[in-house]
């Protein structure tokens, strides 16, 4: 699996996204800067890292939405080309609109940063065949705003095309109330784009894959991606 | 030339930092204050002479960055 992971200034998680790339594939991925008009060529996954880029300025991920590489991954996107955008990738991927919807402040407008519990909503699609459908695994949050929205049509939209692809949930997957940490419409951690190759989540699956520093829950999401791009 | 965008939450935003100020405002005794929705405002100068191609540059410039449409509303004026 080829991969490139693109780097805006302010974002932090680049490292651990590329250690869970390689893990999972064994090819180290390419660093992509965000001035680039093009990708490497036969990219086959695009991963927009956590942090703060351009430090939160105007909206979270705004001015990183508009930056060159941007056209490049919306063309990328939409010839099939995965995407994942994690976190402030997240962000990113809703400003720029590849993603319907816009994170918000957190509902008790602090910055969260503990262990979550997540319902796995499907798993079949390129980023959760690793997982059972309904499975709960236990990753890490981290963020400011996580806090879904979107007019009532997109979430009606999302929800009936099953396009959520993960919401928060305590330790016995029993999903919302005091288990959803920021407020998030329908508990929303994740959702995918309608053709299901565009994932963006607000939780760090990349910050999971080493038993010694919490738990390797994380890593079904990287082989997940790695297993589809060998098939492919 | 002279021009101010302000840029607001739509209706129906859950707006926490706008209701933290309101509660903040209630407790340093400031009365009367029924409710609070937190806003953004450029100051922008612009080189043009022509206000009304001045109001379509900065609609633009709105659309494509200053506010989210998903959930916000932007104001052009001309000062």
């Amino acid at each position: 699996m080829k991969a490139a992971v693109l780097l805006f200034p302010g974002l932090n998680r680049e490292g651990d996204a590329m250690r869970a790339l390689e893990q999972a594939s064994g090819l180290k991925p390419a660093l992509v800067w965000h001035a680039e008009h093009e990708l490497p060529a036969g990219t086959d996954l695009v991963l927009v890292p956590g942090g703060f880029s351009y430090g939160d300025y105007l909206r979270c991920g705004a001015i990183a939405g508009r930056a060159n590489i941007m056209d490049a991954v919306r063309a990328h996107a939409a010839r099939g080309g995965l995407v994942i955008g994690i976190c402030n990738g997240f962000q990113i991927l809703c400003e720029s609109g590849l993603l319907p919807g816009v994170l918000m402040r957190n509902r008790d407008l602090r910055f969260i940063c503990k262990m979550q519990h997540l319902s796995v909503e499907r798993a079949d699609t390129p980023f959760t065949t690793a997982y059972r459908k309904g499975q709960t695994i236990k990753v890490a949050i981290a963020h400011g705003e996580g806090n879904y929205e979107a007019d009532e049509e997109t979430i009606r939209r999302l929800e009936g095309d099953g396009r959520v692809a993960f919401r928060y949930c305590d330790a016995q997957g029993a999903v919302g109330g005091a288990a959803n940490p920021n407020g998030s419409t329908n508990d929303i951690a994740g959702i995918y784009s309608e053709k299901l190759n565009v994932l963006g989540l607000m939780p760090h699956p990349e910050n999971l894959i080493d038993p010694l520093v919490g738990g390797t829950d994380g890593r079904g999401l990287f082989a997940s991606i790695a297993s589809f791009s060998r098939a492919a | 030339m002279k021009a101010r965008v302000t840029v607001t939450l739509k209706t129906g935003v859950l707006d926490p930092q706008g209701k933290a100020i309101e509660g903040a405002l209630r407790s340093l005794g400031v009365e009367g204050v029924a409710s609070v929705r937190q806003g953004k405002v450029f100051d922008i100068e612009i080189d043009a002479a022509d206000p009304a191609h001045a109001e379509a540059m900065l609609k633009r410039a709105s659309e494509k960055l200053l506010a989210n449409l998903v959930v916000e509303n932007y104001r052009v004026e001309i000062l």
